[in-house]
């Protein structure tokens, strides 16, 4: 109780009583200790020489990677439509497989809760914690190294990012919308179609979007496993020390990924 | 409209006696012994009797959670009542299947508290949407509904006063528009019983009026049955033919809007001073003309 009373004076407010502020106090001091105790283990274990030596070998990359070898860009044109493409169509395929599972994950339209829900939710767990570079790693082992493995990878990524914001959006629509349409007489469909897809296409544009967007980052490191796009030419950059070459598709990417967050932003806009 | 029948005027013929003593025998809508009791042990409704005739519009009044919303929505079943019966016309509603059920809530219209229009569609794919129930889902989804609905849609829309309103999206439309648009959608669906839940609940005093007015109009025009929840006493009182009261599940009144007394009101909310209440109908009657 916040509020102490003695008699003769007006009541007196704490914003907390005498345990809560001892309990407080007392997971400060354990934070600090275990933050202290960590940077002592991590300093330990630190080759001390290579973090000062560092900002010279840094400053000697630079110097080698500049200026950018921009003859070098002759050769980007075909790898970074590629990876564009990787990224379109990936987030495409996802965005097929992402819908019906939304549907059937959601509380509000799953035919069953406790046999389809756990089995979509399991696939946008499954599929949303494996990063894409694994996918893709597994991928080429399974179809063989290429654009394909590329898109496949991007495409598996994205099934359960994109289902799980598009559930999220159908377990918040309104329901008395739906329970008009379902009081009409209208099928289930018909429900489906004028009650809940007009309330979540936007969110549905959204995260085609966003996804889009973030799928063109992801797809420019898919190269280095050699899964298509501008990180094969990167990798084999790397490879040879070919540092202005770096420094060239590294600019590249740059301005993919600038104009990809551009075009998402007005797409977005124009439809909220 | 189907209900020819019911012209008071004018001296009646032995066929009309015919319908008004078959529709003595099966009102529209009778409600036997309705229970709704829902998961958290809450019994919404206790064994519920009602009969509604053809042509009568009543209103059902009641505190908040007396169970007049679960009582509309246990008729059309978007509530599923726990047991009791449901009579529309000749048919039990309880009992039918899915898509049974979808043929006989054509039948009835239902208008919402917070209209309920699908606020991304335009206000002529909300009206359209009444005729869900009668045109296929290619046809609904492309939205290449017959003309005749098309013809329908426009003729309520003007008759509502929202013909040049047909392209504008449902959102953009105030309170009392968008109410009319919800009264176009139920009544686009040729019903013969219109559930009004709290028509006026979010709308200001004198579009209201407007409201259950035109509701009343409407239903009179087509000869057609509403039960319209209202928490307004008063309004109630001014435009219906008929006043059911509920107080926890159960009907505590049924009777004439002028047999509500400051007694009987008290039965139905409790404790309070109802003279005031009462009063503002002749009142506000004459301020509203």
């Amino acid at each position: 109780m916040p509020v102490y009373e003695t008699a003769g004076s007006p009541p007196i407010w704490r914003r907390r009583n005498r345990n809560q502020a001892l309990a407080h106090w007392a997971m400060w001091l354990t934070g600090t200790a275990i933050f202290v105790y960590c940077w002592m283990q991590i300093s330990g274990a630190t080759t001390w020489f290579f973090v000062w030596d560092a900002p010279r070998i840094a400053g000697d990359i630079w110097d080698r990677a500049t200026p950018p070898r921009w003859e070098y860009i002759t050769q980007l044109g075909r790898p970074i439509w590629d990876t564009l493409n990787i990224a379109t169509l990936g987030t495409i395929i996802a965005l097929c497989f992402a819908v019906p599972v939304a549907f059937l994950a959601a509380r509000n339209t799953t035919p069953s809760r406790y046999i389809v829900r756990p089995i979509a939710l399991l696939i946008i767990v499954s599929t949303r914690s494996i990063n894409s570079l694994i996918w893709a790693l597994l991928l080429i082992a399974i179809i063989g190294p290429g654009v394909f493995a590329g898109v496949v990878a991007i495409a598996i990524r994205s099934i359960g990012f994109c289902a799980k914001l598009l559930y999220e959006a159908i377990e918040e629509i309104d329901e008395t919308q739906v329970e008009a349409i379902t009081a009409t007489g209208a099928s289930r469909w018909q429900v489906m179609a004028y009650g809940i897809v007009p309330q979540i296409l936007p969110a549905f544009a959204g995260i085609a979007v966003f996804r889009w967007d973030i799928n063109i980052r992801e797809s420019t490191v898919l190269g280095l496993v050699g899964a298509g796009g501008i990180g094969l030419q990167l990798n084999a950059s790397l490879n040879v020390l070919a540092w202005p070459q770096v420094s060239l598709i590294l600019l590249v990417i740059l301005a993919a990924v600038v104009i990809s967050e551009w075009v998402s932003a007005k797409v977005r806009g124009a439809i909220i | 409209m189907t209900h020819t029948g019911r012209s008071p005027k004018g001296p009646p013929d032995p066929s009309e006696m015919q319908n008004v003593i078959k529709m003595r025998e099966t009102p529209m809508l009778r409600l036997e012994k309705l229970v709704k009791t829902y998961k958290t042990g809450d019994q919404a409704l206790k064994a519920v009797d009602l009969e509604v005739p053809s042509g009568q519009v009543l209103a059902l009044i009641g505190p908040s959670g007396a169970g007049k919303s679960t009582l509309i929505r246990c008729i059309n079943r978007l509530v599923e009542p726990t047991s009791g019966k449901v009579w529309l016309g000749d048919t039990e509603l309880t009992g039918l299947s899915q898509s049974a059920l979808r043929r006989a809530r054509r039948k009835m219209g239902m208008i919402f508290q917070e209209y309920a229009l699908v606020e991304r569609l335009s206000v002529m794919e909300n009206v359209l949407s009444g005729r869900l129930g009668y045109v296929g889902f290619w046809r609904s989804f492309t939205r290449r509904y017959p003309q005749a609905d098309v013809d329908e849609a426009f003729r309520l829309l003007d008759r509502v006063g929202l013909l040049h309103m047909a392209d504008k999206r449902a959102d953009e439309l105030s309170g009392g528009q968008r109410q009319r648009v919800g009264i176009c959608r139920a009544l686009i669906q040729n019903p013969e019983l219109l559930l009004v839940d709290e028509p006026t609940a979010s709308l200001d005093p004198k579009t209201s009026r407007q409201i259950m007015r035109l509701i009343c109009e409407l239903c009179e025009e087509r000869g057609l049955a509403a039960i319209i929840n209202i928490h307004d006493v008063a309004l109630a009182q001014r435009f219906v033919q008929r006043v059911i009261g509920l107080r926890f599940g159960a009907i505590e009144f049924d009777g004439k809007p002028d047999a509500l007394t400051p007694d009987v009101l008290t039965t139905i909310y409790g404790e309070e001073d109802w003279e005031a209440t009462i009063q503002k109908v002749e009142e506000d009657e004459v301020a509203a003309e």
